[in-house]
Protein backbone atom coordinates (compact mmCIF):
# COMPACT_ATOMS: atom_id res chain seq x y z
CA UNK A 1 0.00 0.00 0.00
CA UNK A 2 2.87 2.37 0.82
CA UNK A 3 4.43 1.65 -2.54
CA UNK A 4 1.06 2.14 -4.24
CA UNK A 5 0.66 5.58 -2.61
CA UNK A 6 4.29 6.39 -3.37
CA UNK A 7 3.69 5.86 -7.11
CA UNK A 8 0.67 8.17 -6.98
CA UNK A 9 2.66 10.77 -5.02
CA UNK A 10 5.58 10.53 -7.43
CA UNK A 11 3.38 11.13 -10.46
CA UNK A 12 1.64 14.07 -8.81
CA UNK A 13 4.96 15.65 -7.80
CA UNK A 14 6.47 15.11 -11.23
CA UNK A 15 3.52 16.75 -12.96
CA UNK A 16 3.11 19.70 -10.59
CA UNK A 17 6.76 20.63 -10.11
CA UNK A 18 7.97 20.50 -13.69
CA UNK A 19 6.25 21.81 -16.78
CA UNK A 20 2.79 22.57 -15.46
CA UNK A 21 1.05 20.23 -17.90
CA UNK A 22 -2.11 20.08 -15.80
CA UNK A 23 -2.66 23.83 -16.12
CA UNK A 24 -2.03 23.76 -19.87
CA UNK A 25 -4.65 21.04 -20.20
CA UNK A 26 -7.20 23.16 -18.31
CA UNK A 27 -6.32 26.06 -20.58
CA UNK A 28 -6.96 23.88 -23.64
CA UNK A 29 -10.25 22.67 -22.16
CA UNK A 30 -11.48 26.23 -21.61
CA UNK A 31 -10.22 27.33 -25.03
CA UNK A 32 -12.25 24.66 -26.83
CA UNK A 33 -15.29 26.07 -25.04
CA UNK A 34 -14.32 29.61 -26.02
CA UNK A 35 -13.91 28.70 -29.68
CA UNK A 36 -17.34 27.08 -30.06
CA UNK A 37 -19.42 30.29 -29.90
CA UNK A 38 -17.30 31.72 -32.72
CA UNK A 39 -18.11 28.67 -34.83
CA UNK A 40 -21.83 28.38 -34.15
CA UNK A 41 -22.77 31.95 -33.21
CA UNK A 42 -23.30 33.64 -29.84
CA UNK A 43 -27.05 32.96 -29.55
CA UNK A 44 -27.41 31.94 -25.90
CA UNK A 45 -30.45 29.68 -26.44
CA UNK A 46 -28.54 27.53 -28.96
CA UNK A 47 -25.42 27.59 -26.80
CA UNK A 48 -27.16 26.44 -23.65
CA UNK A 49 -28.84 23.62 -25.56
CA UNK A 50 -25.48 22.44 -26.95
CA UNK A 51 -23.46 23.21 -23.81
CA UNK A 52 -23.38 19.74 -22.16
CA UNK A 53 -22.23 18.14 -25.42
CA UNK A 54 -19.59 20.83 -25.92
CA UNK A 55 -18.27 20.37 -22.38
CA UNK A 56 -18.03 16.61 -22.94
CA UNK A 57 -16.23 17.04 -26.28
CA UNK A 58 -13.81 19.53 -24.71
CA UNK A 59 -13.15 17.08 -21.86
CA UNK A 60 -12.69 14.21 -24.34
CA UNK A 61 -10.17 16.12 -26.46
CA UNK A 62 -8.13 17.44 -23.56
CA UNK A 63 -7.94 14.03 -21.91
CA UNK A 64 -6.80 12.39 -25.15
CA UNK A 65 -4.13 15.08 -25.51
CA UNK A 66 -2.76 14.15 -22.08
CA UNK A 67 -2.56 10.41 -22.80
CA UNK A 68 0.88 10.47 -24.31
CA UNK A 69 2.68 11.43 -21.13
CA UNK A 70 1.15 8.58 -19.10
CA UNK A 71 3.98 6.12 -19.84
CA UNK A 72 6.18 7.97 -22.35
CA UNK A 73 8.46 9.74 -19.86
CA UNK A 74 8.72 6.59 -17.72
CA UNK A 75 9.73 4.62 -20.79
CA UNK A 76 12.35 7.17 -21.76
CA UNK A 77 14.06 7.55 -18.38
CA UNK A 78 13.94 3.82 -17.60
CA UNK A 79 11.47 3.93 -14.70
CA UNK A 80 9.17 1.64 -16.68
CA UNK A 81 11.84 -1.08 -16.69
CA UNK A 82 12.10 -0.73 -12.91
CA UNK A 83 8.31 -0.90 -12.60
CA UNK A 84 8.25 -4.11 -14.64
CA UNK A 85 10.58 -5.78 -12.16
CA UNK A 86 9.35 -4.12 -8.97
CA UNK A 87 8.01 -6.03 -5.96
CA UNK A 88 4.68 -4.30 -6.45
CA UNK A 89 2.88 -6.01 -9.35
CA UNK A 90 2.82 -4.02 -12.57
CA UNK A 91 -0.99 -4.14 -12.48
CA UNK A 92 -1.01 -2.25 -9.16
CA UNK A 93 1.46 0.30 -10.48
CA UNK A 94 -0.73 0.88 -13.53
CA UNK A 95 -3.77 1.26 -11.24
CA UNK A 96 -1.84 3.86 -9.21
CA UNK A 97 -0.94 5.69 -12.41
CA UNK A 98 -4.60 5.64 -13.50
CA UNK A 99 -5.57 7.32 -10.22
CA UNK A 100 -2.76 9.87 -10.49
CA UNK A 101 -3.64 10.59 -14.11
CA UNK A 102 -7.29 11.11 -13.23
CA UNK A 103 -6.30 13.53 -10.43
CA UNK A 104 -4.05 15.41 -12.85
CA UNK A 105 -6.17 15.56 -15.98
CA UNK A 106 -9.84 14.99 -15.12
CA UNK A 107 -10.21 16.67 -11.75
CA UNK A 108 -8.84 20.05 -12.93
CA UNK A 109 -11.29 19.99 -15.84
CA UNK A 110 -14.22 19.37 -13.50
CA UNK A 111 -13.01 22.19 -11.26
CA UNK A 112 -12.77 24.47 -14.29
CA UNK A 113 -16.19 23.51 -15.64
CA UNK A 114 -18.03 26.47 -14.02
CA UNK A 115 -16.07 28.75 -16.36
CA UNK A 116 -17.43 26.89 -19.38
CA UNK A 117 -20.89 26.83 -17.81
CA UNK A 118 -20.90 30.64 -17.63
CA UNK A 119 -19.42 31.08 -21.12
CA UNK A 120 -21.94 28.67 -22.69
CA UNK A 121 -24.99 30.01 -20.85
CA UNK A 122 -25.70 26.82 -18.90
CA UNK A 123 -28.13 27.04 -16.02
CA UNK A 124 -27.21 25.75 -12.57
CA UNK A 125 -29.18 22.48 -12.82
CA UNK A 126 -27.56 21.56 -16.15
CA UNK A 127 -24.12 22.35 -14.76
CA UNK A 128 -24.77 20.15 -11.73
CA UNK A 129 -25.74 17.23 -13.97
CA UNK A 130 -22.71 17.82 -16.19
CA UNK A 131 -20.35 17.74 -13.23
CA UNK A 132 -21.97 14.56 -11.95
CA UNK A 133 -21.69 12.82 -15.33
CA UNK A 134 -18.08 14.00 -15.75
CA UNK A 135 -17.22 12.70 -12.27
CA UNK A 136 -18.68 9.30 -13.13
CA UNK A 137 -17.50 9.09 -16.75
CA UNK A 138 -13.94 10.41 -16.72
CA UNK A 139 -12.51 7.52 -14.63
CA UNK A 140 -13.63 5.11 -17.36
CA UNK A 141 -12.18 7.38 -20.01
CA UNK A 142 -8.83 7.54 -18.20
CA UNK A 143 -8.85 3.75 -17.80
CA UNK A 144 -9.47 3.17 -21.51
CA UNK A 145 -6.84 5.78 -22.33
CA UNK A 146 -4.35 3.91 -20.17
CA UNK A 147 -4.79 0.85 -22.39
CA UNK A 148 -4.19 3.00 -25.48
CA UNK A 149 -1.09 4.56 -23.94
CA UNK A 150 0.26 1.15 -22.87
CA UNK A 151 -0.27 -0.35 -26.33
CA UNK A 152 1.58 2.49 -28.04
CA UNK A 153 4.37 2.97 -25.48
CA UNK A 154 7.09 1.37 -27.60
CA UNK A 155 6.25 3.48 -30.65
CA UNK A 156 8.40 6.49 -31.31
CA UNK A 157 5.49 8.29 -32.94
CA UNK A 158 2.76 7.03 -30.62
CA UNK A 159 1.35 10.45 -29.80
CA UNK A 160 -1.40 10.48 -32.42
CA UNK A 161 -2.20 6.81 -32.66
CA UNK A 162 -3.37 6.26 -29.06
CA UNK A 163 -6.30 8.75 -29.40
CA UNK A 164 -7.24 7.21 -32.77
CA UNK A 165 -7.39 3.77 -31.14
CA UNK A 166 -9.27 4.86 -28.04
CA UNK A 167 -11.86 7.23 -29.52
CA UNK A 168 -14.12 4.56 -31.09
CA UNK A 169 -13.94 2.42 -27.96
CA UNK A 170 -14.93 5.28 -25.68
CA UNK A 171 -18.09 6.23 -27.58
CA UNK A 172 -20.33 4.46 -25.00
CA UNK A 173 -18.95 6.78 -22.30
CA UNK A 174 -19.80 9.78 -24.45
CA UNK A 175 -23.30 8.45 -25.23
CA UNK A 176 -24.20 7.75 -21.60
CA UNK A 177 -22.30 10.79 -20.35
CA UNK A 178 -24.33 13.20 -22.44
CA UNK A 179 -27.44 11.00 -22.12
CA UNK A 180 -27.27 11.53 -18.36
CA UNK A 181 -27.46 15.28 -18.84
CA UNK A 182 -30.15 15.27 -21.53
CA UNK A 183 -32.73 17.83 -20.58
CA UNK A 184 -36.43 17.12 -21.12
CA UNK A 185 -36.31 13.64 -19.60
CA UNK A 186 -36.03 14.60 -15.96
CA UNK A 187 -36.21 11.19 -14.34
CA UNK A 188 -36.35 7.86 -16.20
CA UNK A 189 -33.90 7.95 -19.05
CA UNK A 190 -31.22 10.15 -17.55
CA UNK A 191 -31.15 8.02 -14.42
CA UNK A 192 -30.65 4.88 -16.49
CA UNK A 193 -27.85 6.62 -18.39
CA UNK A 194 -26.12 7.58 -15.14
CA UNK A 195 -26.28 3.98 -13.93
CA UNK A 196 -24.92 2.63 -17.22
CA UNK A 197 -22.18 5.27 -17.17
CA UNK A 198 -21.14 4.22 -13.67
CA UNK A 199 -21.24 0.55 -14.66
CA UNK A 200 -19.03 1.12 -17.71
CA UNK A 201 -16.60 3.21 -15.67
CA UNK A 202 -16.35 0.61 -12.91
CA UNK A 203 -15.83 -2.33 -15.28
CA UNK A 204 -13.20 -0.48 -17.32
CA UNK A 205 -11.43 0.64 -14.15
CA UNK A 206 -11.20 -2.96 -12.97
CA UNK A 207 -10.08 -4.46 -16.30
CA UNK A 208 -7.82 -1.69 -17.64
CA UNK A 209 -4.86 -2.16 -15.24
CA UNK A 210 -4.63 -5.84 -16.24
CA UNK A 211 -4.87 -5.18 -19.99
CA UNK A 212 -2.47 -2.23 -19.81
CA UNK A 213 0.05 -4.12 -17.67
CA UNK A 214 -0.09 -7.07 -20.09
CA UNK A 215 0.55 -4.72 -23.03
CA UNK A 216 3.43 -3.07 -21.14
CA UNK A 217 5.05 -6.45 -20.40
CA UNK A 218 4.65 -7.64 -23.98
CA UNK A 219 6.07 -4.47 -25.48
CA UNK A 220 9.34 -4.94 -23.61
CA UNK A 221 12.33 -5.47 -25.91
CA UNK B 1 19.33 -37.29 -13.23
CA UNK B 2 18.48 -37.33 -16.87
CA UNK B 3 14.94 -37.47 -17.99
CA UNK B 4 14.04 -40.09 -20.50
CA UNK B 5 13.52 -37.92 -23.55
CA UNK B 6 11.70 -39.52 -26.40
CA UNK B 7 11.08 -37.31 -29.39
CA UNK B 8 7.36 -37.45 -29.91
CA UNK B 9 5.94 -36.77 -33.31
CA UNK B 10 4.43 -33.28 -32.91
CA UNK B 11 0.63 -33.21 -32.86
CA UNK B 12 -1.36 -31.60 -35.65
CA UNK B 13 -1.60 -28.32 -33.75
CA UNK B 14 2.18 -27.91 -33.54
CA UNK B 15 2.58 -29.08 -37.11
CA UNK B 16 0.30 -26.41 -38.57
CA UNK B 17 2.08 -23.93 -36.28
CA UNK B 18 5.17 -24.17 -38.44
CA UNK B 19 5.06 -21.45 -41.12
CA UNK B 20 6.97 -23.68 -43.53
CA UNK B 21 4.43 -26.49 -43.08
CA UNK B 22 1.62 -23.99 -43.53
CA UNK B 23 3.12 -22.79 -46.81
CA UNK B 24 3.33 -26.40 -47.98
CA UNK B 25 -0.20 -27.54 -47.20
CA UNK B 26 -1.97 -24.27 -48.00
CA UNK B 27 -0.44 -24.13 -51.47
CA UNK B 28 -2.76 -26.86 -52.73
CA UNK B 29 -5.82 -25.21 -51.18
CA UNK B 30 -5.69 -21.86 -52.92
CA UNK B 31 -6.72 -22.86 -56.45
CA UNK B 32 -9.63 -25.20 -55.49
CA UNK B 33 -10.91 -22.61 -52.99
CA UNK B 34 -10.75 -19.89 -55.63
CA UNK B 35 -12.65 -22.07 -58.13
CA UNK B 36 -15.28 -23.00 -55.52
CA UNK B 37 -15.70 -19.34 -54.58
CA UNK B 38 -16.09 -18.28 -58.21
CA UNK B 39 -18.68 -21.03 -58.84
CA UNK B 40 -20.67 -20.06 -55.76
CA UNK B 41 -20.57 -16.42 -56.79
CA UNK B 42 -21.82 -17.34 -60.28
CA UNK B 43 -24.70 -19.38 -58.82
CA UNK B 44 -25.43 -16.82 -56.10
CA UNK B 45 -25.44 -13.84 -58.44
CA UNK B 46 -27.71 -15.68 -60.90
CA UNK B 47 -30.12 -16.56 -58.10
CA UNK B 48 -29.96 -13.08 -56.66
CA UNK B 49 -30.43 -11.12 -59.86
CA UNK B 50 -32.60 -13.38 -62.06
CA UNK B 51 -34.18 -16.21 -60.10
CA UNK B 52 -35.44 -14.33 -57.05
CA UNK B 53 -38.58 -12.18 -57.01
CA UNK B 54 -38.49 -8.42 -56.43
CA UNK B 55 -39.83 -7.29 -53.08
CA UNK B 56 -43.45 -6.14 -53.04
CA UNK B 57 -42.49 -2.93 -51.24
CA UNK B 58 -38.91 -2.21 -52.23
CA UNK B 59 -39.06 -3.55 -55.79
CA UNK B 60 -35.74 -4.30 -57.48
CA UNK B 61 -33.67 -2.45 -54.90
CA UNK B 62 -34.09 -5.42 -52.57
CA UNK B 63 -31.33 -7.11 -54.59
CA UNK B 64 -28.77 -4.86 -52.88
CA UNK B 65 -29.47 -7.01 -49.84
CA UNK B 66 -27.65 -9.98 -51.43
CA UNK B 67 -24.44 -7.92 -51.33
CA UNK B 68 -25.16 -5.96 -48.18
CA UNK B 69 -26.03 -8.74 -45.73
CA UNK B 70 -23.00 -11.00 -46.50
CA UNK B 71 -20.66 -8.02 -46.08
CA UNK B 72 -22.30 -7.04 -42.82
CA UNK B 73 -21.98 -10.64 -41.59
CA UNK B 74 -18.30 -10.73 -42.58
CA UNK B 75 -17.59 -7.41 -40.87
CA UNK B 76 -18.31 -9.16 -37.57
CA UNK B 77 -17.01 -12.60 -38.52
CA UNK B 78 -13.58 -11.23 -39.46
CA UNK B 79 -13.30 -9.46 -36.11
CA UNK B 80 -14.09 -12.81 -34.50
CA UNK B 81 -11.28 -14.41 -36.52
CA UNK B 82 -8.91 -11.66 -35.36
CA UNK B 83 -9.98 -12.15 -31.74
CA UNK B 84 -9.40 -15.91 -31.91
CA UNK B 85 -6.02 -15.33 -33.57
CA UNK B 86 -5.16 -12.87 -30.79
CA UNK B 87 -5.91 -15.51 -28.16
CA UNK B 88 -3.64 -17.83 -30.16
CA UNK B 89 -0.87 -15.21 -30.04
CA UNK B 90 -1.19 -14.52 -26.31
CA UNK B 91 -1.86 -18.01 -24.99
CA UNK B 92 0.11 -20.33 -27.26
CA UNK B 93 2.53 -17.86 -28.88
CA UNK B 94 1.38 -19.52 -32.10
CA UNK B 95 3.73 -18.20 -34.81
CA UNK B 96 0.95 -18.19 -37.40
CA UNK B 97 -1.61 -16.45 -35.17
CA UNK B 98 -0.21 -12.96 -35.52
CA UNK B 99 0.21 -13.50 -39.27
CA UNK B 100 -3.49 -14.47 -39.37
CA UNK B 101 -4.53 -11.46 -37.29
CA UNK B 102 -2.47 -9.06 -39.38
CA UNK B 103 -3.77 -10.37 -42.72
CA UNK B 104 -7.39 -10.34 -41.53
CA UNK B 105 -7.47 -6.67 -40.49
CA UNK B 106 -7.48 -5.03 -43.96
CA UNK B 107 -9.94 -7.64 -45.26
CA UNK B 108 -12.29 -6.89 -42.36
CA UNK B 109 -11.98 -3.18 -43.01
CA UNK B 110 -12.89 -3.66 -46.69
CA UNK B 111 -15.91 -5.87 -45.93
CA UNK B 112 -17.12 -3.41 -43.29
CA UNK B 113 -16.60 -0.52 -45.71
CA UNK B 114 -18.59 -2.40 -48.38
CA UNK B 115 -21.37 -3.12 -45.90
CA UNK B 116 -21.58 0.60 -45.10
CA UNK B 117 -21.39 1.59 -48.78
CA UNK B 118 -24.00 -0.89 -50.01
CA UNK B 119 -26.20 -0.07 -47.03
CA UNK B 120 -26.05 3.61 -47.84
CA UNK B 121 -26.92 2.91 -51.52
CA UNK B 122 -29.86 0.81 -50.32
CA UNK B 123 -30.95 3.40 -47.77
CA UNK B 124 -31.32 6.15 -50.35
CA UNK B 125 -34.30 4.63 -52.28
CA UNK B 126 -35.92 2.89 -49.28
CA UNK B 127 -35.44 5.33 -46.39
CA UNK B 128 -34.81 8.41 -48.55
CA UNK B 129 -31.39 9.09 -47.09
CA UNK B 130 -27.81 7.94 -47.62
CA UNK B 131 -26.97 8.15 -43.97
CA UNK B 132 -28.98 8.13 -40.81
CA UNK B 133 -27.55 7.98 -37.29
CA UNK B 134 -29.35 4.73 -36.64
CA UNK B 135 -28.12 2.15 -34.14
CA UNK B 136 -26.84 -0.57 -36.44
CA UNK B 137 -25.32 1.77 -39.01
CA UNK B 138 -23.55 3.72 -36.30
CA UNK B 139 -22.12 0.63 -34.61
CA UNK B 140 -20.92 -0.68 -38.00
CA UNK B 141 -19.26 2.68 -38.62
CA UNK B 142 -17.54 2.46 -35.24
CA UNK B 143 -16.41 -1.09 -36.03
CA UNK B 144 -14.96 0.28 -39.28
CA UNK B 145 -13.04 2.93 -37.31
CA UNK B 146 -11.71 0.25 -34.94
CA UNK B 147 -10.45 -1.77 -37.94
CA UNK B 148 -8.72 1.34 -39.31
CA UNK B 149 -7.13 1.99 -35.90
CA UNK B 150 -5.79 -1.57 -35.77
CA UNK B 151 -4.38 -1.28 -39.30
CA UNK B 152 -2.73 2.02 -38.35
CA UNK B 153 -1.25 0.31 -35.30
CA UNK B 154 0.17 -2.56 -37.41
CA UNK B 155 1.79 -0.03 -39.71
CA UNK B 156 3.27 1.97 -36.83
CA UNK B 157 5.30 -0.94 -35.42
CA UNK B 158 8.61 -1.91 -36.94
CA UNK B 159 9.18 -5.13 -35.00
CA UNK B 160 6.34 -7.36 -36.21
CA UNK B 161 6.74 -9.91 -33.42
CA UNK B 162 6.21 -7.34 -30.71
CA UNK B 163 3.44 -5.72 -32.77
CA UNK B 164 1.60 -9.05 -32.89
CA UNK B 165 1.60 -9.49 -29.10
CA UNK B 166 0.68 -5.90 -28.24
CA UNK B 167 -2.01 -5.62 -30.91
CA UNK B 168 -3.47 -8.93 -29.71
CA UNK B 169 -4.13 -7.26 -26.33
CA UNK B 170 -5.81 -4.33 -28.02
CA UNK B 171 -7.87 -6.58 -30.34
CA UNK B 172 -9.23 -8.46 -27.32
CA UNK B 173 -10.03 -5.20 -25.50
CA UNK B 174 -11.90 -4.18 -28.65
CA UNK B 175 -13.72 -7.53 -28.72
CA UNK B 176 -14.96 -6.88 -25.18
CA UNK B 177 -15.88 -3.31 -25.98
CA UNK B 178 -17.73 -3.86 -29.27
CA UNK B 179 -20.84 -5.40 -27.64
CA UNK B 180 -20.95 -2.43 -25.24
CA UNK B 181 -20.68 -0.03 -28.18
CA UNK B 182 -23.44 -1.92 -29.98
CA UNK B 183 -25.73 -1.88 -26.98
CA UNK B 184 -25.12 1.77 -26.17
CA UNK B 185 -25.65 2.89 -29.74
CA UNK B 186 -28.90 0.88 -29.97
CA UNK B 187 -30.04 2.50 -26.77
CA UNK B 188 -29.12 5.87 -28.24
CA UNK B 189 -31.09 5.68 -31.49
CA UNK B 190 -32.80 2.99 -33.55
CA UNK B 191 -34.34 2.84 -37.03
CA UNK B 192 -32.84 -0.21 -38.73
CA UNK B 193 -34.93 -3.35 -38.83
CA UNK B 194 -33.93 -6.01 -36.28
CA UNK B 195 -32.07 -9.14 -37.35
CA UNK B 196 -34.43 -11.36 -39.30
CA UNK B 197 -32.42 -14.21 -40.86
CA UNK B 198 -31.49 -15.82 -37.58
CA UNK B 199 -33.86 -15.06 -34.77
CA UNK B 200 -35.22 -17.06 -31.88
CA UNK B 201 -38.78 -17.23 -33.18
CA UNK B 202 -37.83 -18.87 -36.49
CA UNK B 203 -37.24 -17.42 -39.92
CA UNK B 204 -39.07 -14.38 -41.19
CA UNK B 205 -37.70 -14.50 -44.73
CA UNK B 206 -39.35 -16.33 -47.62
CA UNK B 207 -37.27 -19.23 -49.02
CA UNK B 208 -37.16 -17.59 -52.49
CA UNK B 209 -35.10 -14.79 -50.94
CA UNK B 210 -33.40 -16.78 -48.19
CA UNK B 211 -31.71 -19.34 -50.46
CA UNK B 212 -29.92 -16.81 -52.73
CA UNK B 213 -28.96 -14.89 -49.59
CA UNK B 214 -27.41 -17.95 -47.97
CA UNK B 215 -25.56 -18.86 -51.20
CA UNK B 216 -24.17 -15.34 -51.46
CA UNK B 217 -23.18 -15.36 -47.78
CA UNK B 218 -21.35 -18.64 -48.26
CA UNK B 219 -19.66 -17.26 -51.39
CA UNK B 220 -18.48 -14.13 -49.59
CA UNK B 221 -17.26 -16.17 -46.61
CA UNK B 222 -15.29 -18.46 -48.92
CA UNK B 223 -13.92 -15.37 -50.65
CA UNK B 224 -12.67 -14.17 -47.28
CA UNK B 225 -11.09 -17.55 -46.47
CA UNK B 226 -9.37 -17.69 -49.88
CA UNK B 227 -8.07 -14.13 -49.65
CA UNK B 228 -7.02 -14.67 -46.04
CA UNK B 229 -4.91 -17.74 -46.92
CA UNK B 230 -3.33 -15.88 -49.85
CA UNK B 231 -2.57 -12.87 -47.66
CA UNK B 232 -1.10 -15.08 -44.91
CA UNK B 233 1.17 -16.76 -47.44
CA UNK B 234 2.24 -13.35 -48.76
CA UNK B 235 2.95 -12.12 -45.25
CA UNK B 236 5.13 -15.18 -44.47
CA UNK B 237 7.03 -14.69 -47.72
CA UNK B 238 7.43 -10.98 -46.95
CA UNK B 239 8.88 -11.74 -43.50
CA UNK B 240 11.27 -14.26 -45.00
CA UNK B 241 12.35 -11.79 -47.66
CA UNK B 242 12.94 -9.17 -44.96
CA UNK B 243 15.09 -11.48 -42.86
CA UNK B 244 17.04 -12.51 -45.98
CA UNK B 245 17.63 -8.84 -46.76
CA UNK B 246 18.85 -8.30 -43.22
CA UNK B 247 21.19 -11.26 -43.51
CA UNK B 248 22.50 -9.98 -46.82
CA UNK B 249 23.08 -6.54 -45.31
CA UNK B 250 24.90 -8.13 -42.35
CA UNK B 251 27.11 -10.17 -44.67
CA UNK B 252 27.89 -7.04 -46.64
CA UNK B 253 29.00 -5.28 -43.47
CA UNK B 254 31.20 -8.19 -42.41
Amino acid sequence: MTAFLAVIGRDLRLATRVGGDALTLVLFFVMVGVIVPFAIGPDSATLSRLAPGIVWIAAFLSMLLGLDRLFRADDEDGSLTLFRHAALPLEAIVAAKVIAHWLLTALPLIVASPILAVLLAMDFAAWEKTVLSLLLGTPGLVALGTIGAAVTVSLRRGGLIAPVLILPLSIPILIFGTGAIAAGNPDGISNAALLFLSAISLVTLVLAPFAAALALRLSED
Amino acid sequence: MTADVTLKKPNWFSRIANPGQFLAWSKGFVAPLAILTATLFAVGLYLAFFASPPDYQMGETVRIMYIHVPNAWLSQFVYGVMAVASIGTLVWRHPLADVAAKSAAPLGAVFTGLALFSGSLWGRPTWGTFWEWDGRMTSTLILFLIYLGIIALWRAFEDQGRAGRVIAVFTLVGALDIPVVKFSVDWWNTLHQPASVLSMSGEHVAPAILIPLLVMTLAFTLLFITLHIVRMRTEIFRRRAESLERQAAANLMA
